[in-house]
């Protein structure tokens, strides 16, 4: 059921709990409770909206970065992690596979400012190696929706 | 001597009853802004896997015509998926046809078996196609009715009712259109048991069989003795979501198949090929997405009973396809003009039940092929109508008694 109640809120966290208690066909005093709890257990994080910031005009840009750094003993690349995901600049940081090993993305008014984190900030914390930033030109597709989707509803208003 | 014009046009057609949707469709369609919950197909585009699958095709080619019986790779598909998920046994070499949408099918069907002067039984409220059809076919539509108090389920008793020594064949079609009903086991074994005794061909309208939402769809050609005297009529259009494409099937005895086929290779000559390449692929790979539409049928199903049920109207819960089919009774209108006014008033379209035959008066048919955004601003809008209507009614109460 924590599964069912999560799927509808990931698309729709406006969703009230009458809502998705008639959607699911079960008690509402029961997804409230399970709600709080998954709340509680930190599983449910923020009931967040996606916006397109390009449309409302307001200049953003991100890059993401490909960083190198030398793992610690002990703590492994959770510490340095931790060092980099403090910034607020930072929006998200995750540990890869492959050629680089944290890929941090980093969102700023302008290029100038995305630079001058990378170079002030990131590249000169111990333990980092190396940077390679890509900076984003345009977004397609966002948590799993597409920007600017051209499928619209193209059926008859009746039919039988 | 030159034909009049009013000549020209064979009596059969011209006496044909038009669409009961039409005059309503006109007036939707001139209406701006309106919510439609009209609307009988899947409100999902196909699956971005099937239409993917379609342009590689014509890529590799597949631009021509195919065996009058569809491609061989999708008869074993379709086979596979008969008995995979309703426990039914084809041959995939003569006893399935492809055809251009579940709606050739049953046309196909029923100028297969009838002669001239037969009789079918049409259980409705029903489909809108099944009584054209019969006529075309030169048979005598003979209509069963069901009722709200049986969940529009079809009653062995109504049924022997109408049975008499022309009845040739019954149409079956459920998970239904516009009810949402659907027949169990229990609820066929009656029906099944009458085809029998009676020899009664059985033409079943199966179309909406992966959308059921209390358990699986039973056929009813998997009843003992059943599988010979059944055609059973499927296709792609709602489950995947292909109604564009226009493919569908249909299962049966050897006999009836090969005829079926006779009309279709000089009618149709075959079924388009790139939706039949497109249909490979649904059936292939495409369970996934199904389950994802049904989870979400479901849900809207289960949120629109439950609005209809707050506004006061009365509503059995269907437990399949994708329509809901109130009461509207106690507004003391009828269906035409609830959905007129409704429409008026509200901009909320729904199809009045009497488009599906005489025993929808006093329902309406809801689908809930709409998003969730759609169905909850309608349903406010509803709620709001019926509301007033109410409202209305017992000031026009209070004056009549003063
Ligand atoms: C009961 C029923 N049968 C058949 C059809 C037509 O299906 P197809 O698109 O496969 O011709 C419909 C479409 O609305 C339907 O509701």
């Amino acid at each position: 059921m924590r599964k069912e109640i999560l799927e509808l809120l990931e698309t729709d966290s406006k969703l009230t709990p009458y809502q998705i208690a008639t959607m699911l066909g079960i008690d509402k005093s029961k997804v409230e409770k399970e709600i709080e709890a998954m709340e509680e257990e930190g599983i449910i994080l923020q009931y967040s909206t996606l916006i397109n910031w390009e449309k409302a005009g307001v200049e953003q840009v991100s890059a993401l970065i490909d960083v190198k750094v030398t793992p610690q003993r002990g703590v492994g690349f959770d510490d340095i992690a931790e060092r980099i995901y403090r910034f607020p600049e930072v929006r998200s940081v995750m540990l890869m596979s492959g050629s680089y090993d944290l890929s941090v993305e980093v969102t700023g008014r302008n290029i100038k400012e995305v630079a001058q984190f990378v170079s002030q900030k990131l590249a000169t914390l111990e333990h980092v190696q190396s940077t390679m930033t890509h900076f984003v030109l345009k977004r397609y597709k966002q948590q799993g929706v597409i920007l600017e989707n051209k499928e619209k509803d193209r059926r008859q208003v009746i039919s039988p | 001597m030159k034909l009049k014009k009013g000549d020209r046009i064979s009596p059969l057609v011209k006496n044909l009853p038009p669409s009961g949707i039409r005059k309503f469709f006109d007036l939707v369609a001139n209406t701006k802004g309106v919510i439609s919950l009209g609307v009988g197909e899947p409100d999902f585009v196909t699956p971005w896997h099937i239409r993917e699958a379609c342009f590689y095709s014509l890529e590799q080619g597949y631009t021509m015509y195919t065996s009058n019986w569809g491609m061989p790779e999708l008869r074993k598909e379709i086979s596979n998926f008969l008995y995979k998920r309703y426990n039914l046994e084809y041959n995939p070499d003569n006893e399935i046809i492809v055809t251009v949408g579940a709606s050739e099918a049953v046309d196909l069907a029923l100028r297969t078996i009838i002669t001239p002067g037969d009789e079918v039984l049409i259980p409705e409220p029903s489909y809108v196609s099944y009584k054209p059809c019969a006529v075309l076919a030169g048979a005598k539509p003979v209509v069963v009715q069901t009722s709200y108090k049986d969940e529009f389920k079809l009653k062995e008793e109504e049924l022997n009712k109408k049975i008499n020594s022309k009845t040739k064949a019954l149409v079956l079609c459920y998970p239904n259109n516009p009810t949402g009903a659907i027949m169990e086991k229990k609820d066929l074994e009656g029906i099944a048991r009458t085809a029998v005794k009676n020899d009664l061909i059985v033409i079943s309208d199966e179309i909406y069989s992966e959308l059921t939402y209390n358990g699986n769809h039973v056929s009813i050609a998997s009843f003992p003795r059943m599988r010979d005297r059944t055609i059973v009529i499927n296709g792609f259009s709602k489950a995947w979501a292909m109604t564009g494409w226009r493919i569908g099937f249909a299962a049966g005895p050897r006999d009836i198949i090969e005829a079926m086929v006779k009309i279709h290779q000089y009618t149709i000559l075959c079924a388009p090929v790139m939706s039949q390449m497109a249909a490979l692929e649904a059936l292939r790979n495409g369970g996934e997405e199904v389950e994802k539409m049904v989870k979400q049928y479901n849900q809207r199903r289960r949120f629109v009973v439950s609005k209809l049920r707050e506004m006061g109207l009365e509503c059995f819960e269907p437990k399949g396809a994708f329509y809901v089919f109130p009461s509207i009774k106690i507004t003391g209108m009828t269906s035409e003009s609830f959905a007129e006014e409704l429409l008026k008033q509200e901009k909320v379209a729904v199809v009045p039940g009497t488009a599906f035959g005489e025993s929808g008066e006093g329902h309406i048919r809801i689908s809930y092929a709409a998003s969730l955004k759609n169905l909850t601003k309608a349903l406010d809008r509803m709620a709001y109508f019926i509301e007033n209507l109410t409202k209305n009614k017992m000031v026009m109460d209070k004056v009549m008694e003063s």
